[in-house]
């Protein structure tokens, strides 16, 4: 009688962006058969249909693709393995006991999983979080929205733009807007150095000569009903604006990129353990999380800059789930990994030592010929040099199971020049 | 938009001025009568004041001074309160709320208050010890509490919502964008002027909140001097819900009959933090500024010291209309009188108006009962019902939601899990308000910790394919604010014929 459908399923992956798609693929070819992908979307692949600008797959496929280019490579590999997708579907909530209720036109739904990959991906930080004072009025956009309104719903925000915050979504957008017309009067950055990847502030700015004022901030939004214009100001060290030398920028639009937050909300509900720092789960190498069984990949994780690590990441949650639901985890002992001086975070935050594994890592601060110490307590266990690092930059470091093999402590560190 | 072609209809018994909760209680309670009653709204939807911009309290009554009309209609507004949340479908907790006291001579300040309200005839207003207030709020370090159990929190912006669409169903005529421009006293009653043309009535009822002064300038009283005084909010996440189960207050500052920075849990979890309280010279300056945003920290901060500040996620202000001048301490009473003939004035309409909302209505009614003959509808029905709220159903229920209509099974609003027809619905409230924010304080779409980034999106597609809007008539909130200059390529456009 009750109209809330219910059924057992091995693997339910959350999520069919980049990760989601790529995780299931993976379990799928790793032998789990029993499984379905739901997505809220009534599109795959995420927010790749709307990146329609290029760069999308260095990495995985050696070529330079959009992201619906990119997306749809794995959205035919999805459609030739069969792997049952759910469109339109909202996960509402899932439990510690990983049931995971669905809603979508179809019905309400409640599928009973074995394993759980979460591949929620990550959403824009706004600017009620950052607290920016002054009016509150429309043209105020976060730029991921504006490139979804712009490339997928083919409306034009404003005419006048300024941009706050140089993350790699703000740079395309100051491109995107430029090219659809707009006048970008200048992308404003707190920070001392950009928050993208340098390709981007080349091609999306230096390009257009968009201004970019680095080590300023916008600290006030003018206009009552539309933006009328805002004011920015230096800030000092501290990154406190510096009293007195605010200016005015005449304006209809201001878009925010402040940062992506990982979206875990789900996670947090099933009693998944978060790191304070990348604001996604706490996991081991093999990608579960602190619940046996729910894995995690991707931008809800913690935030990529090439969607081709996401893929390669969520390959390895989908393997690591095929295991798990196939029986085939293996029982091992694991040790603690810490970021030290000069590093963000390290993932993953504990490791079994008897295999090879790769550690995926930002830097506090941009810096060149900088390099990386592996310590084991005191005992330095291995160095990495990079010819240039900056926190934009995810960093990679691949460890042998014959460097880690002894080793009872792990912690990264920037070695002092 | 164009002026309407008015006709002789338009002409009404009583004309209510601001459709904020005062005026859209006032039109409720008139419709309970055999009256023409029209209420004007200069704004785009019903409550767009500082109705919808407060702590949302249903007060208990032990700040205004004995024999107040604050006191006394705060008092009967309260009691009427709970019957009349049940039949206008609007939530209502009564969670209660402590003022708390660190010093042993804010001590005195509880007992004064506590004398006050019994004075104001409020029994049971015990002061607690600090441990006991440990058990109820653990996050809380107080030497002493007076506890309140009976003050409650409801969501002003549905209440006066509801107020309107029942009036509404009541015959009530009802006009947004309906800006009155100029008022002149004809025959015994009187031509009011807007920006959609002439309105003639008998009676004239002046709820127009901050702009009270300005339409009783109209008619020549310009002898009320409005204070603007700007309160802002910030917001913290719905995970913070099992932070407080009561609302939280310090001991009054003493300024101009302000309650102090304090804490309000609301009904679906978040935390208010606020309000400021700011003298400004612009009433329509509803910014928020960074040393009051610093301001409420502090002030959060002294009540609750642990409170996870990384949880916000918006702020926002309005602006209070005080007739109490920012040097006194304690605040002037409401002034509710009929200044000219005919002319029914309600200045300094401000804290605790929401809660004396509905006794204020029914004193206007008495003073209109004094001027013409009120005879009761046979047919008067107090029963409103709220549309269905998909996140507030069970999962049985929603799963029979999405049976009876798939649009419940689309959810719009990944932060509140407000769904499609949600959304349809609030789009076809009965004012054709159909804004953005028309949507949010209706479903709540938009008020989440993604503010809008997953939804807007959704709603603008809503919009454009099922009420065939252009891109440059979908509008933030008033008609004053588009979202959009266009369709993408009608820039260049615009520009090339510039």
């Amino acid at each position: 009688m009750s109209d809330l459908e219910s059924r057992d399923v091995d693997l339910v992956v959350i999520g069919a962006g980049p990760a989601g798609l790529a995780a299931a693929i993976s379990a799928k070819k790793n032998g789990v058969n029993d499984l379905i992908l739901l997505e809220r979307n009534n599109w795959l692949g995420g927010i790749l249909p709307q990146c329609i600008h290029d760069g999308f797959g260095l990495e995985v496929f050696q070529e330079p693709l959009t992201g619906p280019e990119y997306a749809q490579r794995y959205i035919d590999k999805l459609k030739d393995l069969k792997i049952p997708c759910f469109l339109n579907s909202m996960v509402l909530e899932v439990t510690s006991k990983k049931e995971v209720f669905v809603a979508s036109p179809e019905g309400l739904f409640c599928f009973r999983a074995k394993a759980i990959i979460l591949a929620m991906g990550c959403r824009e930080r706004t600017r009620g979080q950052i607290c920016i004072p002054g009016s509150r009025p429309a043209g105020v956009y976060t730029a991921g929205v504006v490139q979804n309104l712009i490339n997928l719903k083919n409306v034009m925000v404003g005419r006048d733009v300024v941009i706050l915050g140089s993350g790699d979504i703000g740079l395309i957008m100051a491109r995107r807007l430029t090219l659809e017309g707009a006048k970008v009067h200048a992308v404003v950055e707190i920070m001392p150095h950009t928050n993208g990847l340098p390709r981007n502030v080349q091609q999306c700015l230096i390009d257009y000569d968009i201004p970019l004022l680095l080590s300023h901030t916008v600290t006030e939004i003018n206009g009552l009903n539309r933006v009328e214009s805002v004011t920015i100001s230096p800030v000092d060290k501290n990154l406190k604006p510096i009293k007195g030398k605010e200016k005015r920028i005449p304006c209809d639009t201001l878009l925010l990129s402040i940062g992506l937050i990982p979206e875990n909300d789900l996670s947090k509900a099933c009693g998944v353990e978060l790191s304070s720092v990348t604001a996604g789960a706490i996991v081991h190498e093999n990608l579960e999380t602190t619940v046996p069984g729910v894995f995690a990949c991707g931008n809800v994780l913690h935030v990529h800059d090439v969607v081709d690590f996401v893929t390669l990441e969520a390959e390895k949650a989908g393997k690591s789930a095929a295991e798990y639901v196939l029986g085939k985890s293996r029982k091992v002992d694991r040790i603690r990994v810490e970021a030290g001086d000069g590093i963000r975070y390290v993932l993953p935050q504990s490791i079994c030592t008897d295999a090879d594994l790769e550690l995926s890592s930002r830097v506090v601060c941009p810096g060149e010929g900088v390099s990386i110490g592996f310590f084991d307590g005191e005992k330095l266990v291995k160095t990495k040099k990079f010819v240039k690092v900056h926190p934009a930059q995810m960093i990679k470091v691949k460890l042998k199971k014959s460097e880690i093999i002894a080793v009872k402590t792990l912690k990264v560190e920037v070695l002092q020049k | 938009m164009s002026g309407r072609y008015l006709t002789m209809s338009d002409k009404s018994e009583v004309l209510i001025i601001g459709a904020g909760v005062v005026g859209c209680a006032i039109a409720r309670e008139l419709a309970k009568y055999k009256i023409e009653t029209v209420l004007l709204e200069k704004e785009n939807d019903v409550c767009s004041g500082v109705s919808k911009g407060n702590s949302g309290v249903l007060h208990t009554g032990i700040y205004y001074k004995k024999g107040s009309l604050k006191a006394k209609l705060c008092v009967e507004g309260r009691l009427m309160f709970p019957e009349l949340a049940k039949q206008l479908d609007v939530p209502l907790n009564l969670c209660g709320k402590y003022v708390i006291a660190r010093t042993d001579e804010e001590l005195k300040d509880l007992e004064d208050l506590k004398a006050v309200g019994e004075g104001n005839g409020v029994k049971g207003l015990p002061i607690i010890s600090g441990k006991e207030m440990k058990k109820r709020e653990p996050n809380i370090d107080a030497l002493y509490a007076l506890h309140s159990p009976v003050a409650g929190i409801f969501p002003p912006y549905l209440f006066t919502i509801a107020l309107a669409e029942n009036a509404l169903n009541n015959g009530v005529k009802i006009h947004v964008n309906t800006e009155v421009t100029a008022i002149k006293q004809e025959n015994s009653g009187y031509k009011v002027t807007t920006n959609q043309g002439v309105f003639y009535t008998d009676i004239i009822v002046n709820s127009a909140g901050l702009y009270a002064d300005k339409i009783s300038a109209m008619i020549g009283l310009d002898n009320y001097k409005q204070y603007p005084c700007r309160g802002e909010y910030l917001i913290l996440d719905k995970n913070c819900h099992n932070l407080i189960n009561s609302m939280i207050y310090p001991v009054p500052p003493k300024v101009a009959g302000v309650l102090g920075v304090h804490l309000t849990p609301t009904l679906d979890g978040n935390i208010l933090i606020g309000p400021s309280a700011e003298f400004i010279s612009e009433r329509e300056d509803t910014r928020t500024t960074k040393e009051k945003v610093q301001q409420l920290i502090e002030g959060a901060k002294d009540l609750f010291p642990s409170i996870p500040l990384k949880e916000i996620i918006y702020g926002f202000s309005s602006v209070r209309n005080k007739i109490t001048p920012p040097e006194e301490k304690t605040s002037r009473d409401f002034i509710i009188q009929e200044d000219a003939e005919n002319f029914v004035n309600l200045v300094g309409m401000e804290s605790p108006g929401l809660t004396a909302s509905p006794a204020i209505a029914k004193l206007v009614v008495q003073m209109i009962k004094r001027k013409v003959d009120l005879n009761e509808k046979s047919d008067f029905d107090p029963v409103r019902k709220r549309t269905v709220s998909f996140s507030e159903a069970s999962r049985i229920e929603q799963a029979a939601l999405i049976k009876e209509d798939a649009d419940y099974g689309e959810i719009v609003c990944r932060c509140e899990h407000v769904s499609k027809r949600e959304v349809v619905d609030a789009l076809n409230n009965p004012f054709s308000s159909r804004s953005i924010s028309a949507v949010k304080y209706r479903t709540r779409a938009g008020m989440g910790r993604c503010h809008g980034g997953f939804c807007l999106p959704r709603i603008v597609e809503i919009l454009k394919e099922e009420y065939g809007l252009l891109p440059e008539e979908i509008k933030l909130k008033n008609l004053h604010s588009p979202l959009f200059v266009g369709k993408t390529k009608d820039l260049r456009e615009i520009k090339k014929n510039e």
